[in-house]
């Protein structure tokens, strides 16, 4: 194994995973006020209208197809009698569309975010980072999805992307099957881990805060005002605190 | 019965002229930060006119607030919870900031810097989202006392039905000003339109607050809220909303928007009412009789059943007294002069308002009546139907009877003054022709024209004894002296207690208190001081000037 292997698709994958983890525990417990959606329809409506629906949903569909392509081993849809032309065919089909609405609906936002004052105003150095790397991700991920899989000579990242990924959950990093794919693939795959590492600092934390409780809830909510035990230290409640913050 | 207390505001509408004093204070105190430039807590509106933002009162177009479904259930106006998640990423509802009024600056240096000349130089005004110069086309109050009144006034929405019969001519035009708060609704759509959960209503005074913390930035309350009474920081992407001032509500002191009223038209006391009759009450199918609905849902404080289930629901002895003596159920229930601002949104709004006779009376006496003659007044009550429909569309749900009889009552108020200041004869039946004793007309005047501070301000103190047990406890875990500016972190510590417990009653300390400010100098901290106590450098001490020499 080379010193390049070993740190691009052991070492990253790892590092960002635990940056990932750590990062959402440290950001949960001492950020709350900063954890929002930050909407700036407020600013801009025209554009958000039909920007963020659209790359919102495409998202959460292209999501949904890296699970079941990467997640869900090739010898688990043979055993359940799926054919292969028809996996194709499905992911293919789906894949597009996914990617299609993300690249116009990406597309839509990108150019408000950048064109409209109001809204790039409002933009920070970290949502410029994380916007230039959802930017790689995704058009990395049309290229492949359309130019290799859909129109080109197509490419069975299932066999060596997908198990390489498995891999590392498992504990022995595969790195021999990532390091014969495609060099595009090797990008995208790169690019998605550093996303990953950048999450719980960026607006993309957001994403877990999605109220589906609010299904359930009772739609009035009181509160009491009595004061219950006040947090300290040592005894639960928030332990991780900004420096030189009096308690 | 589940008696809840809730602490609610009535406001004169006769005694305001439109000053702007509690919008300055309230902003002062609570908006003056980046992210909230455009954010009035109080606003006062010119009525008729388009309000802020514009058009606000239109549910149709932004659907805030409640109404009934097929079933006569209720609902929120926006739809139902699935329909509020699959919208989260574009709220259709939401208005724009465009709708409240760009905020805007302007480039002072501009002026200050400017060399001496002949000509004035001029500012350019800088938008507060950008930091670019912009071209002023909307503001907040943009409609003031009637200003383009022809153009932008036939679009309020109040004046939906009317717009044939009303003219916007100087002679002829009723005006009156609408001061706005959140209303602390018994039901508020707000709340149940927040998917974080992040808004609540306490349970103790019924104040709807926002938790900062876990709010998410979705931003349906701020297109719930019928009344937009709820705002989107656009600096921190979350919602802020009126607290009614709770800091000082807890301390038993008025509002800051109430306290620095010129008209001294507010009036703040406790409502105890039955929470289980809430939900009923605002799926009153009829939406005029939502406001008959809304009296049944309050409780006789002066009950000895009330009193005792009050108890029962941990309502301290002193706040069901204070409810006892609380103006606001005084005007609103004995006296039923408060009406409620848009009941047919359906929320069961806690800020009432006794609807404005002089601009009927201003009417009056153009059209040639003399309205010191309250049997005159009376007739042109009745002959007035513009402005009496309006009033309506505001607060019965165009049921204008409930405001004809709000306003012969307070033209009877008035001919009885008259008739006792003047020596004139009164008729004895006009007490009873508006529904009142002579007796219930005199406490009716004294609220509403002598109206003293202890009288219009019955605000508890809220029972926070166990709080205090438990901060003592805290205390001893760090040293109090080591905060921003305590002696312990090399600073000079706090000038005086009384800055640090606003808990002075108005009546036995000043108030106020002092700071030392960023150029070293002891200054008099006016939020506090209620008026009446000794302000000590509130002014600069003019130093002693050393004489000269006599050569």
């Amino acid at each position: 194994m080379s010193s390049f292997e070993l740190w691009w698709w052991v070492i990253l994958p790892y590092a960002a995973m635990v940056v990932f983890v750590v990062g959402h525990i440290w950001r949960w417990r001492y950020d709350q006020f900063g954890w929002t959606s930050r909407s700036t329809q407020l600013q801009e409506r025209r554009l958000l209208k039909w920007g963020a629906p659209l790359f919102h949903y495409s998202a959460f569909a292209a999501i949904a197809g890296h699970v079941i392509g990467i997640l869900i081993p090739r010898s688990f849809t043979e055993w359940l009698g799926i054919p292969e032309r028809a996996y194709t065919l499905f992911s293919g089909i789906a894949g597009s569309v996914a990617a299609i609405g993300v690249l116009i609906g990406a597309g839509i936002l990108i150019f408000r975010r950048m064109g409209v004052p109001r809204v790039r105003a409002t933009t920070s150095g970290v949502d410029y980072l994380a916007l230039i790397l959802l930017g790689v991700i995704s058009l990395l991920g049309i290229y492949l999805t359309l130019g290799v899989q859909e129109f080109g000579s197509g490419y069975d990242y299932r066999t060596t992307v997908s198990v390489w990924f498995r891999s590392l959950f498992a504990g022995t990093p595969d790195y021999k099957a990532i390091g014969d794919a495609p060099v595009m693939y090797q990008v995208h795959a790169t690019a998605a881990w550093m996303i990953f590492a950048v999450w719980p600092f960026s607006r993309l934390v957001h994403a877990w805060s999605y109220p589906l409780w609010y299904l359930w809830r009772p739609y009035v909510v009181y509160r009491d005002r009595r004061a219950g035990p006040p947090p300290e230290p040592g005894t639960g409640g928030r332990r991780w605190r900004k420096i030189g913050v009096p308690y | 019965m589940r008696p809840m207390a809730q602490v609610a505001m009535v406001m004169n509408l006769d005694k305001c002229i439109g000053c702007h004093t509690c919008s300055v204070t309230c902003k002062q105190t609570w908006t003056n930060r980046p992210g909230t430039e455009y954010v009035y807590f109080n606003n006062v509106e010119t009525k008729p006119g388009i309000g802020y933002p514009r058009r606000y009162e239109d549910q149709e177009r932004w659907k805030g607030g409640w109404t009934l479904d097929r079933k006569g259930r209720l609902q929120l106006k926006a739809g139902g919870r699935l329909l509020k998640l699959l919208s989260i990423f574009y709220n259709p509802n939401l208005p724009s900031i465009d709708d409240y009024g760009d905020p805007w600056t302007y480039d002072y240096q501009t002026v200050v810097n400017a060399p001496l000349g002949t000509q004035n130089p001029s500012v350019h005004s800088i938008s507060a989202l950008t930091g670019r110069d912009m071209k002023l086309r909307w503001g907040s109050n943009w409609d003031d006392d009637l200003a383009g009144a022809p153009e932008t006034a036939p679009s309020d929405p109040n004046l939906a039905g009317l717009e044939d019969r009303v003219k916007m001519e100087f002679e002829q035009v009723f005006m009156f000003y609408l001061p706005r708060i959140c209303e602390h609704c018994l039901n508020p759509s707000c709340v149940a339109s927040c998917p974080s959960g992040a808004m609540y209503k306490r349970s103790e005074d019924g104040i709807v607050l926002v938790d900062e913390d876990r709010c998410r930035g979705w931003r349906f309350c701020v297109s719930g809220c019928p009344y937009k009474k709820v705002y989107f920081n656009h600096r921190t992407g979350k919602a802020e909303k009126c607290t009614l001032c709770f800091p000082r509500i807890e301390e038993g002191q008025p509002t800051i928007c109430s306290e620095t009223c010129v008209g001294r038209l507010r009036y703040l006391g406790l409502f105890l009412y039955d929470a289980d009759k809430v939900t009923e009450a605002a799926a009153t199918p009829d939406e005029q009789d939502l406001y008959e609905a809304q009296l049944s849902v309050f409780l006789d404080p002066s009950d000895p059943e009330v009193q005792a289930e009050a108890a029962k629901a941990g309502i301290p002895a002193d706040w069901v007294e204070a409810a006892q003596r609380s103006p606001v159920y005084a005007l609103a229930v004995r006296h039923r002069v408060a009406l409620p601002l848009h009941p047919e949104y359906r929320t069961l709004p806690m800020v009432w308002y006794i609807p404005p006779l002089s601009p009927v009376a201003d009417v009056a006496h153009a059209a040639g009546y003399e309205h010191g003659d309250p049997d005159r007044v009376f007739a042109t009550i009745d002959d007035l139907r513009i402005p009496i429909e309006y009033l309506a569309n505001l607060f019965t749900a165009g049921k204008t009877e409930t405001v004809r009889d709000v306003l012969r009552k307070l033209a009877a108020v008035r001919a009885v003054m008259r008739a006792g200041q003047l020596g004139l004869d009164l008729d004895e039946d006009l007490p009873a022709s508006v529904g009142a004793t002579a007796d219930e007309l005199d406490d009716l005047y004294r609220l509403i024209a002598i109206g003293k501070y202890e009288d219009r301000y019955v605000v508890p103190k809220a029972h926070a004894e166990d709080a205090g047990r438990l901060m003592a406890q805290h205390e001893q875990l760090f040293c109090s002296l080591d905060g921003e500016g305590g002696p312990g972190m090399g600073g000079n510590g706090p000038p005086s207690v009384e800055s640090f417990h606003p808990g002075r009653t108005p009546n036995t300390a000043a108030g106020g208190g002092t700071f030392r400010a960023d150029d070293g100098r002891t200054r008099f901290n006016l939020l506090g001081w209620n008026g009446r106590g000794d302000a000590p450098h509130l002014f600069p001490e003019v130093p002693e000037v050393p004489e000269a020499d006599g050569s």
